[in-house]
C-alpha cells in the first residue's frame, strides 16, 4: 500500500536527460513520421515513464510497479520537445485513493528544460488487489 | 472550415506485433505482456495486448495530420478503456475519428473517437491545438 505521506511529495531527479533527434526519428518512425523537427505529442513517456519509476520506486513511497495497470494519461505540452533539449523530470503523487480493493495513483510529472517548464504529464496508475 | 460540429475524417491504422515490439524499442516500454504471449496469458490477458501508449502515440498521429504537425498540438489527453488485442500473425485496426467541439479563435478543441474490431479502446480522449504557437517553429 502507498505510504499516504508520500501524496503531494515531489521527487526531483538527478540527472538530466538530454534528447537526441535519433530518439525523435525512431519515435516518429514507428508511427510513420519521417523527417519531422519537433517531437510527437506523446514522446515525453519515453522520458517520464522511466524517471517517474525510478523516483517513485522509493520503499518509502509503497507502490508496487509490478502490479500497476495505465488508466489514463494526459499531456499539457507548453512548448514542443526538440533534439538538444536538457529535461529534467520531476515527480508528484497528486491524487490517491482506493476503491473496490484497488489503488488508484495519480503521478503528475514535470518535464523542464533549465527553469522552462516544458511538459506536464498526469498519469492514473491502478495498482490490481 | 474548422468549425464546431465539424468532422475529422475516419483514418484506419494497422498494428500488429513487429510494430509493438518497434514501439517497445522507441518508448523504452518493454514489459513483456506486449510482446510475450505466454506472459500475457500468464497474468490473465487473452493475448498480447498493444501498449495502451501506442495507441495514444497513433491517435496522436491522427491529430497531428490533421493540424499539419506536432507544434501546435497543446493538450492530449485519453483513458485506456479496453485494450488492443494483437494476436500472432494478425494486423489488427486501430480506427480513429474526431469532432471538433470548441472554436476559440486559434484553439480547437477535439473529441477523438478510438475503437478496434469494434471495441471502444480509448475513452474520453480530447485534444486542444493551437495554431497561434505555429508561427514560433
Amino acid at each position: 500500500m502507498l505510504n499516504p505521506d508520500s501524496v503531494g511529495r515531489t521527487f526531483t531527479g538527478a540527472d538530466v536527460v538530454t534528447v537526441t533527434q535519433s530518439e525523435i526519428d525512431a519515435f516518429a518512425g514507428v508511427l510513420g513520421e519521417n523527417n519531422v523537427i519537433v517531437a510527437p505529442p506523446t514522446f515525453s513517456i519515453r522520458i517520464t515513464l522511466a524517471q517517474s519509476q525510478q523516483l517513485l520506486s522509493d520503499p518509502d513511497v509503497g507502490l508496487d510497479w509490478s502490479r500497476l495497470v495505465h488508466g489514463d494519461q494526459k499531456f499539457q505540452i507548453h512548448r514542443p520537445i526538440v533534439a538538444g533539449d536538457t529535461l529534467r523530470c520531476s515527480s508528484t503523487i497528486e491524487n490517491y485513493k482506493v476503491a473496490a480493493g484497488n489503488e488508484i495513483v495519480t503521478v503528475r510529472s514535470d518535464l523542464h528544460s533549465g527553469n522552462e517548464l516544458i511538459v506536464s504529464t498526469w498519469s492514473t496508475l491502478v495498482v490490481r488487489s | 472550415m474548422i468549425e464546431v460540429g465539424s468532422v475529422i475524417a475516419q483514418k484506419v491504422f494497422w498494428i500488429d506485433r513487429d510494430l509493438l515490439k518497434a514501439y517497445a524499442n522507441a518508448s523504452g516500454d518493454q514489459n513483456p505482456i506486449h510482446q510475450d504471449e505466454v506472459f500475457a496469458k500468464s497474468v490473465g490477458l487473452p493475448d498480447v495486448i498493444a501498449h495502451g501508449m501506442l495507441t495514444m502515440a497513433l491517435v496522436g498521429k491522427f491529430i497531428t495530420d490533421w493540424a499539419g504537425g506536432s507544434a501546435p498540438v497543446k493538450e492530449f489527453s485519453g483513458r485506456f478503456v479496453k485494450p488492443v488485442i494483437v494476436p500472432a500473425g494478425a494486423k489488427v485496426d486501430l480506427t480513429v475519428s474526431g469532432t471538433i467541439t470548441e472554436v476559440h479563435g486559434d484553439d480547437v478543441r477535439i473529441d477523438i473517437m478510438a475503437t478496434s474490431a469494434g471495441v471502444k479502446v480509448l475513452g474520453m480522449s480530447k485534444a486542444l491545438v493551437s495554431f497561434s504557437q505555429m508561427s514560433s517553429l
